[in-house]
């Protein structure tokens, strides 16, 4: 596009989050096709770790809207500053993040625009964007022609790798107009232990029925551990049943995940579940039962007793990677 | 208190999707529709609000065809009061979707309004927050724990490694997510009692779209895999693949 792209980075307590990379990755994607150019736009409460290194990753200009109430998440204010700053704009990007969910609708409508959730791929076509997102989560993709200006896209984690180009990233602000705190954001509570979540994650290790109690989920974590930049995820049927919290499940009415490498531990594979996997790079499967449908989807797959394999597996893994 | 739900007929999530021949839509032959998952945990939510207050209204929208009737139906039998079906054929642009529901929710004079956090068929994450917006109302999405108490709701929802508690005041919109509630089965009662509830139908004020679906396909199959062995032998054979051809270790 020849315009200018805005990629909305996202930060928390003053550093930025790794996704504002692949937001960059993406935003260059449409400036490169027509000579235009990315600003990534960093809203906080003051100056943000690495802000410096977004001309590394893509960033003609780094552009920073600084307000008190931008420590964590401000709705309101964010979106007040975005839509403020939309007209220079030939297209805004988002990461398709619990933040990036929530904020790129409501600047689409203060802007009266449509706006492409969780895409895929995309690329400029004259002025306008098409993109592809995956429906029915991950059954079908659809193809979107976005003709309004500014197009607002949010872009799924994992799918536009990070790539240096080495651009300016000349620093520059961004007036935060007033705005009305209809929400505040309080605090983020940490969970128990902090974990990696199964849609931002390298490696995701998931667990199914076939571990039989929720007890032997040691077995999945101690795997995803060995990796050292592993989640954990959950079919449905063990969410469904309490033995892990629903941020973890993985499938249709749980999360889609793209990470490199998937390992499906006692899971059959029901559609459901396969749905949200089936982009994930590579794909394996340890399952006692060898007409199980994952093995299906797996790249590739072991037949036998979990409880044999897995500690064995996070051996091998263990060696490989120098964990403990 | 006065809420309002917006609930969406979609696919059963077990359904295997075969596109239409028209290389835009899903061929819809002998596919089971059910609520959208999400927005029955907006209904439960409705629902256990109005027992607690002891007084007040539900009332459930759908935007859709004639169909949609059905599942506004299944909302009733859970107990809501009444329905509007807002008849359309729907649009793949969530903000004309939101601005026929804004015309229709902002005159009813709600508390709360609460949706799905998305639609298992188009996964937009979008349309209650447009409609927030829209309507100048505060809105907190995917909420997994929701809390009243007079006029403010605080509210947890997973973000990436934590949970973020927001707080703010109705009328609101809220979206819902799985772990809120557990949404209750319609009982024979309800399901009586649902055929005598009002449920009036007029057409919706989409707004224009401003995007265009282009087309709709399957994914690519993956290449078939294989089985590496059996057993604990397997693995030292299966860590070599990862390493030399997946390169992912």
């Amino acid at each position: 596009m020849a315009g200018r792209i805005l990629a909305v980075m996202e930060q928390r307590e003053g550093a930025l989050r790794m996704v504002s990379r692949e937001v960059l990755a993406a935003a260059r994607r449409l400036a490169d096709a027509g000579g235009g150019a990315v600003d990534a736009l960093v809203l906080a409460a003051g100056p943000v770790a690495d802000a410096d290194s977004l001309g590394r990753f893509g960033a003609d200009r780094v552009l920073t809207a600084t307000h008190p109430d931008f420590r964590l998440y401000q709705p309101d204010g964010f979106a007040a500053t975005i839509s403020g700053a939309a007209a220079e704009y030939a297209a805004i990007v988002f990461a398709a993040t619990a933040t990036g969910r929530d904020l790129a609708p409501r600047v689409a409508a203060r802007l009266k625009v449509a706006c492409a959730s969780d895409v895929t791929a995309l690329a400029a076509e004259g002025d306008a964007v098409t993109v592809t997102r995956p429906v029915y989560a991950g059954k079908a993709l659809q193809r979107l022609r976005l003709t309004a200006i500014p197009a607002i896209v949010s872009v799924r984690p994992n799918t536009f790798p990070p790539a240096e180009s080495g651009r300016a990233g000349e620093a520059s602000t961004v007036e935060v107009p007033a705005f009305a705190p209809r929400v505040t954001v309080r605090e983020i509570k940490a969970p128990a232990e902090a974990a990696l979540d199964v849609s931002e994650a390298a490696v995701v290790v998931s667990g199914g029925r076939g571990l039989r109690e929720p007890a032997n989920f040691k077995l999945i974590e101690e795997l995803a551990a060995a990796f050292g930049n592993a989640a954990v995820g959950a079919s449905r049927a063990v969410v469904d049943a309490g033995w892990r919290d629903h941020g973890a499940q993985v499938g249709q009415t749980g999360k889609t995940v793209s990470p490199g490498l998937y390992i499906a531990v006692g899971i059959s594979g029901a559609i459901q579940h396969l749905a949200g996997m089936r982009t994930a790079g590579t794909i394996v499967a340890i399952n006692k039962d060898k007409d199980a449908p994952i093995f299906k989807s797996a790249d590739y797959g072991i037949v036998g007793d979990l409880f044999e394999i897995v500690p064995r597996l996070t051996e091998e893994v263990r060696k490989v990677r120098g964990t403990q | 208190m006065k809420i309002a739900v917006c609930l969406k007929r979609v696919p059963d999530t077990t359904s295997k999707i075969v596109i239409g021949a028209d290389g835009k839509s899903i061929n819809e032959a002998g596919l089971k529709f059910v609520p959208n998952p999400y927005d029955e945990f907006a209904v439960e939510e409705a629902l256990a609000l109005k027992e607690k207050a002891g007084a007040g209204e539900t009332v459930v929208y759908s935007l859709g065809g004639d169909s949609a009737a059905e599942t506004l139906r299944t909302a009733l039998a859970m107990g809501v009061d009444r329905a509007v079906l807002l008849k359309s054929t729907g649009s793949p642009d969530g903000l004309a979707v939101a601005q026929a529901l804004a015309a229709e929710l902002g005159t009813g004079g709600y508390d709360l309004i609460l949706f799905g956090k998305l639609a298992v068929d188009d996964y937009n994450h979008q349309v209650g927050t447009m409609t927030a917006e829209l309507l100048g109302l505060p809105c907190i999405t995917s909420v997994a724990h929701l809390a009243i108490d007079g006029g403010t709701i605080e509210a947890e929802r997973e973000v990436e490694g934590g949970i973020e508690v927001s707080t703010c005041s109705l009328p609101a919109v809220v979206t819902c997510d799985k772990g809120l509630n557990n949404p209750r089965l319609p009982s024979l009662k309800g399901i009586m009692a649902a055929k005598k509830k009002p449920l009036e139908t007029r057409p919706a004020a989409l707004g224009n779209a401003t995007l265009e679906l282009l087309g709709l396909e399957l994914p690519p199959e993956r290449q078939a895999g294989r089985i590496v062995g059996e057993g604990v032998e397997a693995v030292p054979v299966l860590v070599e693949l990862l390493r030399t051809e997946a390169k992912v270790l």
